[in-house]
């Protein structure tokens, strides 16, 4: 058995030796370049260009802009997986450039040049000449009656407002006795900042374009350039290598359609788009800032009577994922402390900022930013215990959400309560830690989350695996499921090991994939490549060796039900005994002048479930009240992702996500001039990313509770990690200092607000 | 890919002043750390620049005959950190510098660049400010020297003259016999940052260390340039250490003071970690002194 093991990664001995091909590695010099030109202006409409002095650039081939756009080929961007059905579909509201400027930093035109000097030379050398309209930054008031609106057909800028209503609200807050705790919870907007900025570059050959893009999603991206250029989807080949990291950013179409319109421009010719640091925070995607408001109306005995959510998504310019985001988010209220009257409030809402996408969490980080901060301060205003309160209302076993069919089959959020608990001493920690005075104080706090694995039923879940032997008995494997750094090409190949019964080394996993050779799949997001993917790996790794079998049979004249493949053996099962080993079978197959095969197998799963994933976050803290500043002293997340693959990856999965949510706890913040619209920080030094030196040593557990809906009794694990340690964080400040911060990040900025207002300084 | 015009290369001080004045356009480069950011950014595009990086008589710690330390201006942060002259005499400076970017920035960043640059939260020079450093400047007309108060004009703007260059930085036997010294750098996070605020304080104490002979303070980023605070150098001179001293010196720095109110800090938020960080700092260098802080 290769799956539970931790062998090395399948590509480690590439990334470490550099020998590993991305994007840019791949392009040929002869390349044309591209840079995007940027509206200046929040809201308003391009009247004109003044290109004379651009144009002048030595080595500048063509500037297009978006009034050279003739065909309107309005196309969607999510990642999502397409619908037939018209009313499912994504909103198809981008151009590949735009004279309707919606955001300070909307794509308006374009240099191809022959080298970067001039392409970002002639980019200086445009003028352009707009109609200002008013514009909107603040979600809310993106609502009211008379805003700025971005788009006709939606009235007070609502995307979509969605809600839930289990019970009988009203009726239930006029229980008497009741203690109603109410507050008002918001993240800020944050970036991805994947190392690996967006690329792709884009030719023509024959009458099809090639696109080579650092991108999750290459199938999506197919369907969408071929949208956006009014052309055949099969005319467009997507070619995805490594690409290092997305984190989400890359689940969405970013420049690939501009890129291959581009190429058309200059005749087909070769052309790259490179997007600095600087683009990528403003002009790819952001994470939803959302503003949520909680009342929960609670017993004095510690139990919930009746809770309310508003949540208020800020969208930004274009609508993207749309309102999914905020609908997981909010879909995890009612679910996660089930209360029998609930009214749940999910409003999307356009903006003229960054257009928010997917990031690591889908509304999921958001939402529990919201929960698990006010979960803290219901248990402040029942004066109970923040670890037995969520014992007592958190998802209780048995748990079955009717829409999904997803089941809690075990109690997953009491283990890893109890693993996380001990691994970083809580119980002597929190009681050592209360009634502190003084400047420097510490604090340990608890936070849980809710995660679902997949998309099913919102959206399709399919996956397709190949599988071609090759003479030596070894064989490629093909998935529609791709590698974004996270190691699923190494659990892929264990899993597909296991099935056909080959050492590992015999797998080679086809990591470059090519739209025009790679099964059909919708790719990484949602945590589910490994989880889908399985369900493929094992119908395909059934049929590939039943079929190995077949030929052993002609070979051996033995029946294919005795006959079983070990470690790359034909074996009879009865008496164990090796017949042939795989080499000899799979070059004899290939050659024998008899009965010559080409042995491989093909085929496609659509799963039709998926899976809670749920774990906690406890962090502990050091508070320097004076200085306004907190550091993280120690935190653990425990996860159960059901039987774990691959333990050593899925702790540095872990640890990934971790990472991310301490710089969401603490630092990061996109932020907005006020007057202009204009990002202000959107450069590495600006907007504080975490550091290493911001990060003590990260602790990832595992409760290993196998998911008995899974191929291989595992689940999501990609982007669980990276929902509970902001929350946790926040709750050790407030176990610090009795003050609890209702904004993230947890920053020394809010830290100077939130203390001052309590007086402590 | 990199939008410069020329690039000329000078192999000495001497060379270096000729190309200067041969391009009068030219600006100067050392390690790049800034310089190349702005080209990046387009500030800079298209420049013609004289690169002084292989000067190495503009490397190293030494002492001079009068007994004052000389930094090379070419000397790197992660030299000025492991050079025993500064370990010894003036620590903090080594600590300071080790607060800058992280340890690539260290390696190919200068001392004369940072001070050079004019900006007010470069970290060497708020400690440079609190120990009356002078800088050395070598060109056409010979060397000049000028005290680093007079050295920084305004934001972004140093005394340097055309075809002039920093040639080193020194700090008088004077200003660092018998000073022990604290640099508190707040910044967002633990590396590869800014600072929101840098405070450098040093003192002298009495032989019995029991007083105060003389406390100096230095701040980057509480104005457009860095900046000593008098009034709180005024109100621990002569002062018995105790913690009336320390309180009353960190308050008076607001007399002083006058950092910005922008969207990267507020200027009510710096007013108030300056007062703190003021406070710590003169703590810290008390302690290093020998001194003990009565209640």
């Amino acid at each position: 058995m290769y799956t539970g093991q931790s062998i090395k990664r399948v590509d480690a001995l590439d990334k470490v030796t550099g020998r590993t091909k991305y994007t840019d590695d791949l392009c040929d010099r002869k390349a044309y370049i591209a840079r995007v030109l940027h509206s200046t202006i929040a809201n308003g409409k391009v009247l004109s260009f003044d290109l004379s002095e651009a144009e002048k650039v030595p080595g500048v081939v063509k500037i297009l802009t978006c009034f050279d756009v003739k065909e309107k080929h309005y196309f969607p961007t999510a990642g999502h997986p397409w619908s037939t059905d018209p009313g499912h579909q994504d909103v198809a509201d981008r151009l590949v450039l735009t004279d309707r400027v919606l955001f300070y930093g909307d794509d308006i035109a374009a240099v191809v040049a022959e080298d970067e000097v001039a392409a970002a030379q002639a980019l200086r050398l445009i003028r352009v000449e707009y109609e200002e309209y008013p514009f909107v930054l603040d979600v809310q008031k993106a609502m009211e009656d008379g805003a700025p609106l971005l788009h006709e057909n939606y009235p007070n800028n609502i995307l979509k407002h969605t809600t839930i209503r289990n019970g009988d609200y009203e009726k239930a807050i006029q229980e008497p006795g009741l203690i109603k705790v109410e507050g008002w919870y918001e993240t800020p907007v944050v970036q991805h900042c994947h190392i690996e900025n967006f690329i792709c570059f884009a030719e023509k050959e024959g009458e099809r374009i090639t696109v080579v893009s650092s991108t999750q999603i290459p199938h999506i991206v197919r369907r969408i350039v071929g949208q956006a250029l009014g052309t055949g989807w099969g005319n467009i080949r997507v070619i995805k290598p490594y690409i290092g990291g997305g984190f989400g950013n890359k689940q969405d179409i970013l420049y690939e359609p501009l890129c291959a319109w581009l190429s058309l421009q200059v005749g087909g010719h070769l052309v790259k788009l490179d997007v600095p640091r600087e683009e990528t925070f403003v002009c790819n995607r952001t994470r939803h800032s959302i503003r949520n408001h909680i009342i929960s109306w609670v017993r004095p005995d510690g139990t919930y009577a009746a809770r309310k959510l508003e949540a208020f998504s800020d969208q930004g310019a274009y609508a993207s994922h749309g309102h999914s985001i905020c609908a997981k988010g909010a879909g995890a209220f009612p679910q996660l402390y089930p209360c029998p009257n609930v009214e749940v409030d999910a409003y999307t809402v356009f903006t003229n900022k960054p257009v928010a996408g997917a990031m690591r969490g889908y509304g999921i980080p958001q939402s529990m930013w919201a929960v698990e901060s006010h979960t803290e301060d219901v248990c402040a205003a029942i004066g109970a215990d923040p670890i037995e309160f969520r014992r007592r209302n958190l998802m209780p076993v048995g748990y079955t959400d009717g829409f999904s069919k997803n089941e809690n089959y075990f109690d997953s959020f009491n283990q890893c309560l109890d693993k996380a608990m001990k691994a970083i001493d809580y119980e002597r920690k929190y009681k050592e830690y209360q009634n502190q005075t003084g400047d420097i104080r510490r604090g340990i706090g608890v936070a849980v989350f809710w995660y679902n694995t997949a998309v099913w039923p919102i959206s399709l879940e399919s996956t397709s695996c190949r599988m071609v032997l090759n003479q030596d008995g070894s064989f490629q494997l093909q998935l529609g499921e791709t590698e974004i750094g996270q190691g699923a090409d190494t659990a892929f190949a264990q899993m597909a090991a296991d099935v056909v019964g080959v050492p590992v080394e015999k797998v080679h996993v086809v990591s470059c994939q090519d739209t025009d050779v790679t099964p059909f799949g919708t790719s990484a997001y949602a945590s589910r490549q490994t989880y889908v993917a399985g369900f493929s790996i094992r119908q395909t790794g059934l049929q590939l060796k039943e079929k190995i079998l077949d030929y052993a049979h002609l070979l051996t004249r033995m029946p294919a039900f005795n006959l079983d493949i070990r470690e790359g053996n034909i074996v009879r099962i009865p008496d164990g005994r090796v017949l042939m080993n795989l080499e000899e079978l799979a070059t004899e197959a290939l050659y024998s002048l008899d009965n010559s095969r080409h042995i491989t197998a093909e085929s496609t799963y659509q799963v039709k479930s998926n899976a809670y994933s749920f774990g906690c976050t406890i962090a502990e803290v050091e508070v320097d009240i004076p200085m306004c500043r907190a550091k993280l002293l120690n935190i653990v997340n425990c996860h159960d992702a059901g039987k774990l693959i691959n333990p050593a990856l899925a702790e540095a999965q872990v640890h990934g996500g971790m990472s991310m949510g301490i710089g969401f706890g603490l630092s990061e913040k996109l932020m907005f001039d006020e007057k202009t619209g204009r990002p202000l920080n959107n450069n590495l030094l600006d907007y504080k990313l975490s550091t290493f030196l911001d990060h003590p040593t990260l602790k990832a557990e595992f409760v290993e509770n196998a998911e008995p809906t899974s191929a291989f009794g595992t689940k999501g694990l990609g982007e669980p990690p990276a929902c509970s340690p902001a929350p946790a964080i926040r709750n050790a400040i407030y176990h610090a200092t009795g003050v609890g911060v209702k904004n993230a990040p947890a920053n020394p900025h809010n830290l100077f607000k939130a203390f001052s207002e309590a007086g402590l300084i | 890919m990199y939008d410069i015009k020329a690039l000329y290369e000078a192999e000495s001080v001497a060379d270096a002043i000729r190309l200067l004045q041969e391009h009068p356009e030219a600006q100067i480069i050392a390690g790049g750390s800034d310089v190349l950011v702005q080209v990046r950014e387009g500030k800079r595009a298209g420049a013609e620049l004289v690169s002084i990086y292989g000067i190495d008589a503009m490397r190293g710690v030494t002492y001079d005959e009068e007994g004052a330390i000389r930094i090379g201006s070419l000397t790197s942060f992660s030299h000025i950190a492991a050079d025993p002259i500064i370990r010894e005499k003036i620590p903090v400076l080594g600590e300071a510098v080790s607060l800058v970017g992280g340890p690539q920035i260290r390696n190919i960043g200068t001392i004369g660049g940072n001070t050079c640059n004019g900006v007010t939260s470069a970290d060497s020079a708020s400690t440079l400010f609190a120990w009356d450093a002078i800088v050395e400047l070598t060109g056409p007309d010979g060397i000049r020297k000028v005290p680093i108060q007079e050295f920084y004009i305004k934001a972004g703007k140093v005394d340097l003259r055309p075809a002039e260059l920093q040639t080193a930085i020194i700090i008088p036997k004077k200003a660092y016999e018998g000073y022990f010294g604290n640099y508190i750098k707040y910044a967002m996070r633990e590396a590869m940052d800014i600072a929101t605020l840098g405070c450098s304080v040093n003192v002298c104490l009495t032989e019995d260390k029991t007083g105060i002979r003389d406390a100096r303070i230095a701040y980057g980023v509480a104005g457009p340039v860095p900046m000593r605070v008098p009034t709180a150098e005024a109100a621990a001179k002569g002062q018995p250490v105790c913690r009336e001293t320390v309180e009353t010196f960190a308050k008076s720095v607001l007399e002083d003071i006058h950092p910005r109110d922008s969207w990267r800090a507020a200027k009510a938020f710096r007013e108030h970690i300056a007062v703190e960080m003021a406070k710590r700092a003169l703590t810290k260098s008390i302690e290093l002194a020998g001194g003990e802080i009565r209640e």
